[in-house]
């Protein structure tokens, strides 16, 4: 119980701070971690990021 | 567990909310527990969640469990993505989460503790909750479009044009409003302003080790920087205790509003990576942590209220801001109880990352119901200051005289007895010159904060420490919110005048963004100068400006909701979306015939306008006078578009239930869920 809650913590924090996203990236790509494919996700996922407004 | 048990459950939960709202409202002349705001808050959460929601869900939205969402039809790994229920949930409360609930709520504690909290409670109730909730599920059903885009297909053309509209104001009048908290609570406070000074390099840095060092590791990163944050308030207490190094950082409003100024254009033009997404990490790092600390700072200490329920300042002469509780209760308060900005978000990321479409519920409706505790927790952090601290710190100069005896002399009179020397102790105790004048609801908010946590962990000594934490955390807030906001305004002007001229619509093509940057800061830098200069303070003026505008685009959120729940032929359950609709014209309406034409100068913009003209005239009278009647002229415009959104509205839905015309909504078309059979089997 107090393991599948944790991991669902460690799971929401990850899909905050854009973690899954990048693992999604590198399935979708079948590309291994390093500093072009992050470069890579980051220019994908620039123009969505920027234009997602932070609530007042 | 039997029906029997559960059915008794929830009538102890009611029991125990009527008594808790009860001891609220009825208490006189002696101090409550912050408790009972918790229990009372908690009990109408679970019975809103439990009972109201799940109405809206059955008999209205008909929420369609073997439905397949967008996340699932479009599923492309990157935008529209099935995720887990309480993953979308902190995801969305991260995105609604900002410094609305904490500065408005500390800002109506001058009625008392009475009306904010009962507004809080029934507004995100019926309201706030509701429209996070339909809006999302609208929009889950439509392929996860945006509030202007259903607004367009579903009222009209003119509604889709109000809305966009009402978005790019609102935003100019959130980040003018935002930075104008922050220069207050910065303004000769050199702790401060060097602990948010380093906050810039460690962006920079978290950027560059995030991109070069450790590709992908944001947890880590995020972390490594909140170590350099902690690091930073530490080193901020050396600064302001080092004579040398202190001046370089005890800054005047106008200084740090041009800091603030050009900040904001630097942080619009740089590339997303640098500074824009470390710092968003960082503020949200730092913003779920804090908000679970004050929660349990608040369960473990239990502290004791020492403001009155209610005010003698319920009959509009408050010093924080002029106006009778009604409407300005209610403006003052929008995020927590109900935001309008919000219908952004549901209409945004989050329809795209619902996996089925009964989490709509657990998602919109209870990340809401999130934030309308975030709200009362801001609440009781204001109201455990003994009044006339309060209001010391919150009164500006303009009211209440800008020499610390006189101003202590005055609060005395109105009966909330404070003292210089108290006040300079307590300044001195948080590591301040001074705490009188510190309008913004931000220093209230952070003394507040500190005299809770200094309570559990670490006694007086560490006050300080964690008075500036409480800075930090808010000045992180609404600095990201300032970058975030400023973006967003500057790529919705270039796709406005990529229709003018094609180039200027080209997100990557520099002169257009450094134009349009220039264009969204210059207004929101307009908004703060203004501010800085008034004599009241500024947040007198702007921050009903920005809570009207709020409720407006709420307004123009539930006219999209009702026009979709008449077209799909249940008009016997409008009232759900209609009710909070009516309450919002009407607080907003009144709250803006106010604002401009009302005869008393502290609230009227026109008639302090013509105050300013017949007094003494100088150098800077004339823009003083400019000032109000853009005022005025920015709330009217307000106005009159939304009266358009209504009338189309109310237009369509004569058309619909006069049978004029198709009860017709735009979804998308039924795809049955592959999910459902997976988890069956």
């Amino acid at each position: 119980m107090m393991s599948k809650f944790l991991a669902l913590c460690w799971a929401a924090l990850r899909e905050i701070f854009d973690e899954s996203a990048y693992t999604r990236f590198l399935d979708r790509q079948k590309v291994s971690s390093s500093r072009e494919t992050y470069a890579a996700f980051l220019r994908e996922n620039e123009l969505a990021k920027a234009r997602r407004p932070r609530c007042c | 567990m039997p029906k029997f048990f559960r059915f008794l459950i929830w009538i102890l939960i009611a029991l125990l909310g009527a008594v808790a709202v009860a001891t609220i409202a009825l208490h006189r002349g002696e101090q409550i527990n912050a408790i009972w705001l918790v229990v009372a808050a908690v009990c109408c959460y679970a019975l809103g969640y439990r009972f109201y929601s799940s109405f809206i869900a059955a008999k209205i939205l008909a929420l369609d469990p073997q439905r397949a969402t967008p996340a699932e039809r479009l599923e492309n790994g990157r935008d529209f993505v099935p995720t887990n229920k309480w993953v979308v949930f902190g995801h969305h409360f991260a995105a609604i989460a900002g410094p609305g609930p904490l500065v408005g709520p500390v800002l109506a504690a001058q009625f008392g503790y009475l009306p904010g909290t009962l507004w809080i409670l029934a507004g995100a109730v019926f309201g706030g909750c509701v429209q996070d909730f339909v809006i999302l599920l609208f929009s889950v059903r439509r392929d996860g479009k945006s509030m202007t885009e259903m607004a367009r297909a579903e009222v009209g053309r003119v509604g889709g044009f109000v809305a966009y509209v009402a978005v790019i104001s609102i935003i100019v009048i959130l980040l003018g409003v935002c930075a104008l908290v922050v220069v207050n609570a910065l303004k000769s406070s050199p702790w401060g302003t060097s602990t948010i000074a380093m906050t810039i390099p460690i962006a920079l840095l978290m950027g560059m080790y995030l991109r070069r060092i450790r590709p992908g590791k944001v947890l880590e990163t995020s972390l490594l920087g909140f170590v350099l944050v902690m690091l930073a308030i530490f080193g901020g207490q050396w600064v302001s205790q080092t004579p040398s190094v202190a001046g370089w950082f005890t800054l005047s409003a106008s200084t740090l509003a041009i800091v603030m100024i050009v900040y904001g254009f630097a942080a619009s033009a740089l590339p997303v990576w640098l500074l824009l997404a470390p710092r968003d990490y960082l503020s949200t790092f730092v913003k779920l942590g804090t908000i679970g600390l004050l929660a349990v700072g608040i369960l473990a200490l239990h502290p004791t209220l020492h403001m009155p329920p209610l005010t003698r300042f319920i009959d509009g002469s408050g010093p924080v801001f002029a106006g009778n509780i009604f409407p300005f209760a209610f403006i003052t308060i929008a995020c927590g109880a109900i935001s309008g900005f919000h219908s952004l978000i549901s209409s945004g990321t989050t329809p795209k990352l619902i996996r089925r479409e009964t989490e709509t519920r657990m998602v919109g409706y209870g990340a809401m119901l999130a934030e309308s505790m975030v709200a009362i927790m801001a609440t009781i952090a204001a109201c455990v200051l003994q009044p006339g601290i309060y209001f010391a710190i919150n009164s500006p100069a303009g009211i209440v005289g800008p020499a610390p005896e006189a101003a202590a002399a005055t609060i005395t009179a109105w009966g909330f007895p404070v003292g210089a020397t108290e006040m300079h102790s307590l300044a001195q105790a948080v590591g301040e010159q001074t705490l009188f004048n510190r309008t913004g609801g931000a220093p209230a908010f952070a003394v507040g904060m500190a005299n809770i946590f200094s309570n559990n962990l670490g006694g007086h000594a560490l006050m300080a420490i964690w008075y500036h934490f409480a800075i930090m955390f808010e000045a992180l807030f609404i600095l990201t919110v300032l970058d975030a906001g400023t973006r967003v305004g500057r790529f919705m002007v270039q796709d406005a005048l990529g229709h003018v001229w094609k180039p200027l619509g080209r997100t990557s093509w520099y002169p257009s963004i450094l134009a349009t940057s220039a264009l969204i800061v210059g207004a929101w830098g307009y908004f703060l100068w203004q501010g800085v200069k008034d004599p009241l303070g500024g947040i007198n003026s702007l921050w009903p400006l920005f809570g009207i505008s709020n409720q407006l685009l709420a307004a123009v959120a539930l006219c999209v909701a009702t026009t979709i729940i008449i077209k799909m032929e249940n008009v016997r359950y409008a009232a759900v979306t209609l009710v909070p609709l009516v309450w919002l014209v009407l607080i907003t309406y009144t709250a803006s015939w106010h604002k401009i034409f009302d005869p008393n100068p502290r609230i009227g913009f026109l008639s302090h306008a013509r105050q300013l003209e017949h007094g003494i005239m100088t150098a800077a009278t004339p823009r003083f006078i400019f000032n109000d009647r853009l005022d005025a002229a920015v709330t009217s415009v307000l106005v009159f578009l939304i009266a358009l959104i209504l009338i189309e509205s109310v237009l369509e839905w004569t058309r619909v239930l006069s049978g004029r015309k198709d009860s017709e909504v735009n979804e998308a078309a039924f795809v049955a869920t592959r999910f459902a059979a997976e988890e069956q089997g």
